[in-house]
């Protein structure tokens, strides 16, 4: 166990050398540049590589063969980079693959820009690239959840031999926190499937799975089924009893925390779902909360309802689902106890 | 002069249209893996192309990549089993079209991986579009009245962009002749000891017919590499053991 | 002690043959010819004319479907 205070990139960066992450390929791009700073100086003395890539699309591709090869492998971006990344986390998910993807979400489409936000929400949790698959997908709201989660993503992309996912944001990951990491972890590379040759034994071929695999679409779909069972993370703060159900993950998710208390201090029974895994969607949340419900109400830092769709679905639409949307800016927890008051008085 | 026999790495009869270059360089490639003892050792990344049928029955691990990027996933195979022989096996459609830029920076970092480009000018699999290798004039389904230098570019010449690179060998040989395929396995064997040695990345392009594409008879095909191909695409060594020669 | 020389001989896989003709255009004793009977993809194979060849082994270096062998033997 070492103690530090970090920011949230470095933190995660370190997070990923503990959890013996060997190859990292990556670009440039704000909000999570320091991620490959601190991996460019700090991942070789660990003895892994640090390969600054020329692409996204290159680093991603690295990453596959690292990945292909057994090691744990990592790649990090950020909207418009995360976009370049679907191609090869899409290959990456159909050649069952483990590796972890980073995207330090920045607000807008296109270029958009640097500022804190959850605009990513879609290709996070949809998939992301063509075709049938899904990302475990790790929404973090502190510094030290990022390096829990790191630890967790590259454990459970082994386990489902899947691509996973840390959504952050602009704000976590740039804001410094006390943290305390894990002792650094010794992995084996050598997994059955890995290519290292073949060794005297058999040749592998590391492509699409559904080439080799016998009733694939039921495979796929009992896989993702599984993980949709097995893999839902949330954290229920005064749900059980509240009128008004607040839903956030990553850096509005801490707004909501403090709004859920200033209401409760005032006498308004107000709560909070914060899904952890925003794929697979934490459904099980939403299940036996209080006859005296009278609203959801998301709480997301984009110009679109994202979020809000996925409460939708997980409650049936039983109770009525509303959107908070604060764009680029961080609102006030006064801000979003006013909206809940304002749901209440309708 | 003994035996000649079929490498045991080609381990089925191969996927490729009757006179396809590929399988000769299949078989030339096998050959100089078992002559060298790295079929154990061997990992190749292929993407996506004609050549990736050859990974069902070329006997060593693979790792198919998206289109164009068999470089790069090489590159991460490469930096994390240093002790494996990684190569990668591409049309010149996958490497020099869409994944140009991963050939590339391959080259500009000297990756210590090995990289065989087969250049038939045309791409195959998708049914004979134009290449970035096309020939002026050549006609394709995206150039039904022949390539237009002045819309599509002359043909991508590799070894000329790689040429001013700090890399370990660069060539460019042929299977448009019996003499050429003795010539091109030298070239092959040059290219692998460059990675064994450590020295870095090779690059061999092959020039190589596509009967079936070109819409030509294997003589009509042979005669069309001799007479037209060759012009634009020399042969030869152009650097060894990083050294740059005036092939 | 004398060294015994080995006979070679060019040995078919005729099933593999795609019919391209590059053997028959490389063989520098034109000792190879098309076949009127087709193997069992459909193609018509080649034939060697074993009294002109010379076992030089250009039709396997050319060959790309495999189809050729050189053995010795004894």
């Amino acid at each position: 166990m070492t103690r530090a205070f970090m920011k949230g990139n470095h933190a995660l960066a370190e997070a990923a050398i503990r959890a013996n992450m060997t190859f990292f390929g990556g670009y440039p791009i704000t909000p999570q540049s320091e991620i490959l700073e601190y991996l460019s100086d700090n991942l070789p003395k660990a003895g892994g590589t640090f390969l600054q890539a020329e692409s996204e699309l290159a680093g991603v591709n690295m990453v596959y063969g690292a990945a292909a090869a057994g090691h744990r492998a990592m790649t990090s971006s950020s909207g418009p980079g995360f976009s370049l990344l679907q191609e090869g986390i899409s290959y990456i998910a159909s050649a069952e693959l483990p590796a972890v993807f980073v995207d330090v979400q920045r607000y807008g489409s296109g270029l958009g820009d640097i500022f804190q936000a959850q605009s990513d929400y879609y290709v996070a949790t949809r998939g992301g690239g063509h075709g049938d698959y899904r990302v475990i997908a790790y929404a973090p709201a502190s510094v030290q959840e990022t390096v829990d989660l790191v630890g967790l993503a590259f454990d459970k992309a082994e386990q489902y031999r899947n691509p996973c996912l840390i959504l952050s944001d602009a704000s976590i990951a740039q804001m410094m926190e006390p943290v305390v990491f894990p002792e650094k972890r010794k992995c084996d590379p050598d997994h059955e499937w890995a290519v290292r040759g073949k060794r005297g034994g058999d040749f592998k071929k590391i492509t699409s799975t559904m080439y080799y695999t016998e009733n694939f679409d039921q495979y796929i779909h009992d896989k993702y089924a599984t993980i949709q069972a097995n893999e839902q993370r949330w954290e229920s703060i005064q749900a059980e009893d509240a009128e008004i159900v607040l839903v956030a993950y990553g850096i509005s998710s801490r707004i909501c925390k403090e709004a859920v208390s200033t209401a409760r201090a005032e006498g308004i029974r107000l709560g909070l779902i914060r899904p952890i895994t925003v794929w697979p969607f934490p459904e099980e949340a939403f299940d036996g909360l209080g006859k005296g419900l009278r609203a959801y109400l998301t709480v997301e830092l984009s110009a679109l309802p994202r979020l809000r769709d996925d409460v939708m679905l997980a409650t049936g639409m039983k109770t009525p689902v509303h959107h908070f949307l604060a764009g680029n800016t961080v609102p006030s927890s006064q801000t979003i106890v006013k909206q809940a008051v304002a749901l209440l008085e309708k | 002069m003994t035996e000649k026999r079929i490498p045991k790495t080609l381990v089925e009869d191969n996927k490729f249209c009757p006179g396809c270059g590929h399988g000769i360089i299949n078989r030339v490639l096998a050959e100089v893996l078992e002559e060298m003892e790295l079929v154990d050792m061997a990992i190749g990344s292929v993407a996506v192309g004609c050549a990736c049928l050859m990974i069902d029955t070329f006997g060593t691990d693979w790792v198919q990549a998206a289109h164009g990027r068999a470089a790069a996933v090489a590159c991460g195979i490469k930096r994390v089993r240093p002790e494996n022989f990684v190569f990668t096996y591409q049309g010149d459609g996958d490497s020099l079209a869409i994944g140009f830029s991963e050939t590339m920076y391959a080259a500009v970092r000297n990756e210590n991986i090995t990289a065989f480009i087969v250049n038939n000018g045309i791409f195959g699999m998708t049914g004979g579009q134009m290449a970035p290798t096309s020939l002026p004039g050549q006609r394709t389904t995206t150039s039904p009245a022949g390539k237009d230098p002045s819309l599509a570019g002359q043909p991508l010449n590799i070894i000329n962009q790689m040429r001013q690179l700090p890399i370990a060998y660069l060539a460019r040989g042929s299977v448009g002749s019996f003499k050429e395929i003795i010539k091109l396995k030298k070239y092959i064997k040059a290219a692998v000891t460059n990675q064994i040695e450590g020295k870095g990345y090779g690059l061999v392009e092959i020039l190589s017919p596509c009967p079936t594409n070109w819409k030509m008879t294997m003589r009509g095909a042979l005669d069309h590499m001799g007479d037209n191909v060759k012009n634009f695409f020399p042969t030869g060594e152009f650097i060894k053991e990083g050294v740059h020669t005036d092939a | 002690m004398t060294k015994k020389k080995k006979k070679r001989i060019v040995t078919q896989s005729n099933n593999r043959c795609k019919g391209c003709r590059f053997c028959e255009i490389s063989c520098p004793a034109e000792a190879i010819s098309v076949s009127s009977e087709v193997n069992a993809k459909g193609y018509n194979y080649m034939e060697i004319d074993h009294k002109k060849c010379t076992t030089c082994g250009v039709c396997y270096t050319v060959c790309p479907d495999y189809v050729f062998e050189i053995i010795e033997v004894a």
